[in-house]
């Protein structure tokens, strides 16, 4: 498949800046000076409490949400209230949500085909061929003309997965995709991020799945408050937390 | 191979199918559950019965077998029934009004056109609904004013003041709800916008236009709206009231539509925004079908109420088919036969609405995709 980038972007360039990040939802102070940089093909796992604005900032890299003072520069472009500007960058980064948010009035296959016919202008047989591709990939090509409501839930994720990937985007964003899940279909999908991870993909995972964040991630990240508390190695992170509030949350979350 | 008195035994694994029993199919089965499971509901199916013999009985006796349906004067009508050769008589008037005799064809052709779009759009076994919806809303409304209006093409002019009787009814309710539909969509997404003045506007509109009744706009359109225009200019009385029509019926469409929106989990929008749909294709591809889809009753319910709303355009002077049966009332020779005349009306309004209200129950079931929010 061919990347259809409007403009050449250095290798060199990182996939997603955030410089010096501030957003409030009215009064209240949701990110607090937030910078990282995500190389090419890096894979990054962000955890924290719930509140932290994990989502937040992530919603932010593909303008769900609008942050007030700092730069994001996502693939070369930087993120203004110019709505081209949006649009050519929500191309580029694909999302997985929490609950799957699939098209409920579209078979699968056409959940898949839409968003490269309508956005990309490609023609139907191309897009459906991608599809199935993708559908194959993430082992559910029979169920390519059924209807959403008629899938398990981690059949549901998996294909919002495909549906992301038909865009052939830059780089993957996902919310905590598999925690709606049974845990019976967690693996599933977690398998198909593990997979996606092996081609190189650009990841961004806001996850609690340490086993996951200890294959695959590069990099954790750990929010509170609104900030970024501690970046790590995996090994590291979970090993040798640096920070008292790491240690803390950790220790939560691995009671049980 | 029915029940037996005595439970016979069979190997694991060699079981026969056995008939279901007799209480559970057929129509004694379906008697007993449902009409005779007790008593008091054995008391109920009696009454209804008779609740049911009381009413029909007489009204079958009027309308069928005492009813006269052939001769051209009253002095037919002898049997004691309902005298439909009034009705028949008059049928002409009923459907075209007073458009001439001679060019009734033309209005037969374009209800004929209409019959005919219809089936294709609704008929589930006809392809290519896109093209009939293109017909439909792009060449079918020029063809049909050009054939009903006349005027070129060597068709003679037929004023709207001469269109009457059911024409004009349908005329109405299909301009109306043709026209009033996307309106009202528009309007919905006004009101949800993130610009406040378009949303301040939509508000205003639709709040202005719930608040009065569609009596008082016919009013205005027809006697107050000529005293703005500037002398001389005199626009068609029936535009005028389609113009109201549609109006008023937008802002009802587009609080049902509003409704549907706002039953739409976030997450759809979410989804398409970071698919990188823009707002015309989000709303287009994604969200109006499915909230439309969940505001078919109420849509279907509006289009009912503007189809019989119609009738209030007597009060202007204009004869749909309810006025024009009134008008027929008066007639000295015609005189007592009011309730035959307006049992005709409201068959011919009945069917329509029924006919609406079964399609939009076929939709919905087609439409339903095996989802549950
Ligand atoms: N639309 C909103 N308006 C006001 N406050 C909000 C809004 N969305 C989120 N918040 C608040 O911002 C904070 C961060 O929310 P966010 O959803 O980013 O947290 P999170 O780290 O993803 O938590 P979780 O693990 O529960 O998903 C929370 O305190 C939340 O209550
Ligand atoms: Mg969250």
């Amino acid at each position: 498949m061919t990347d259809k980038k409007t403009h050449p972007v250095p290798e060199d360039m990182p996939a997603v800046q955030l410089q010096g990040v501030h957003k409030w939802y009215g009064e209240f102070h949701v990110l607090k000076n937030i910078n990282m940089d995500v190389a090419r093909g890096e894979r990054i796992v962000i955890c924290g409490p719930s509140g932290s604005g994990k989502s937040t900032m992530i919603r932010c890299i593909n303008r769900l949400e609008e942050h007030q003072k700092g730069h994001i520069i996502v693939d070369g472009t930087e993120l203004t209230s110019d709505v081209k500007n949006i649009e050519q960058i929500r191309r580029e980064v694909g999302m997985v949500f929490q609950h799957f948010n699939l098209f409920p009035h579209l078979t699968v296959l056409e959940n898949c085909t839409l968003a490269p016919i309508w956005v990309r202008k490609m023609p139907r047989a191309e897009a459906e061929e991608i599809a199935m591709h993708y559908l194959e990939k993430v082992r559910i090509p029979e169920q390519a003309n059924k209807y959403p409501g008629q899938l398990s839930g981690g059949q549901q994720q998996r294909v919002a997965i495909a549906r992301s990937l038909c865009m052939n985007p830059a780089i993957m964003l996902f919310d905590e995709p598999t925690s709606a899940l049974d845990p019976e279909m967690i693996k599933e999908v977690l398998d198909t991020m593990i997979e996606l991870a092996e081609t190189g993909m650009t990841m961004l995972c806001v996850t609690h799945e340490m086993g996951f964040a200890k294959t695959v991630a590069n990099r954790v990240v750990f929010m509170d408050g609104g900030e970024i508390i501690e970046t790590n190695d995996p090994h590291e992170f979970f090993d040798n937390p640096q920070h008292e509030r790491t240690q803390l949350f950790l220790s939560q979350i691995l009671q049980h | 191979m029915s029940e037996s008195s005595v439970q016979q035994e069979y190997a694991p694994g060699t079981h026969p199918d056995w008939d279901p029993p007799v209480t559970e199919v057929g129509v004694i089965g379906w008697l007993r559950e449902n009409l005779f499971s007790n008593w008091w509901n054995s008391l109920l199916t009696l009454l209804g019965i008779y609740l049911a013999y009381l009413i029909f009985v007489p009204l079958i006796d009027w309308a069928v077998v005492h009813a006269d349906w052939s001769g051209d004067t009253r002095d037919a009508c002898t049997s004691g029934g309902a005298c439909w050769v009034f009705v028949k008589v008059r049928l002409g008037q009923f459907l075209y009004g007073f458009y001439p005799a001679d060019q009734v064809w033309r209005v037969n052709l374009t209800g004929a056109l209409f019959a005919l779009l219809i089936l294709w759009l609704t008929l589930p076994r006809i392809p290519y609904k896109r093209v009939a919806g293109v017909l439909g809303l792009v060449v079918f409304p020029v063809v049909a004013y050009f054939l009903l209006h006349g005027g070129s093409f060597g068709l003679s002019e037929v004023e709207t003041t001469k269109w009457g009787g059911l024409t004009l009814t349908l005329v109405l309710a299909v301009v109306g709800i043709v026209a009033a539909f996307p309106l009202g969509i528009l309007l919905a997404l006004g009101r949800r916008s993130e610009m406040p003045i378009v949303r301040a506007l939509s508000v205003a509109y639709i709040e202005l236009w719930r608040g009065v009744p569609l009596i008082t706009v016919l009013f205005m359109s027809s006697v107050m709206l000529p005293l703005f225009l500037p002398e001389g200019v005199n626009f068609d009385k029936l535009l005028r009231a389609l113009i109201g029509i549609i109006l008023f019926q937008a802002s009802y469409i587009a609080e049902v539509v509003r409704g549907g929106l706002q039953a739409i989990p976030k997450g759809q929008y979410e989804a398409a925004d970071a698919l990188g749909l823009n707002y015309g294709k989000k709303m287009i591809l994604i969200i109006l079908p499915q909230a439309l889809k969940l505001v078919i009753p109420g849509i279907v319910n509006t289009f009912n109420e503007l189809f019989k709303d119609t009738t209030l355009v007597l009060i202007i002077g204009l004869l749909d088919l309810l006025a024009i049966i009134k008008a027929a009332l008066e007639d000295p020779n015609w005189l007592g036969y009011s309730i035959e005349g307006y049992v005709f009306a409201g068959a011919v309004f009945w069917i329509f609405c029924f006919g609406m209200s079964r399609y939009s129950q076929a939709l919905e079931r087609k439409l339903h995709t095996g989802h549950k929010r």
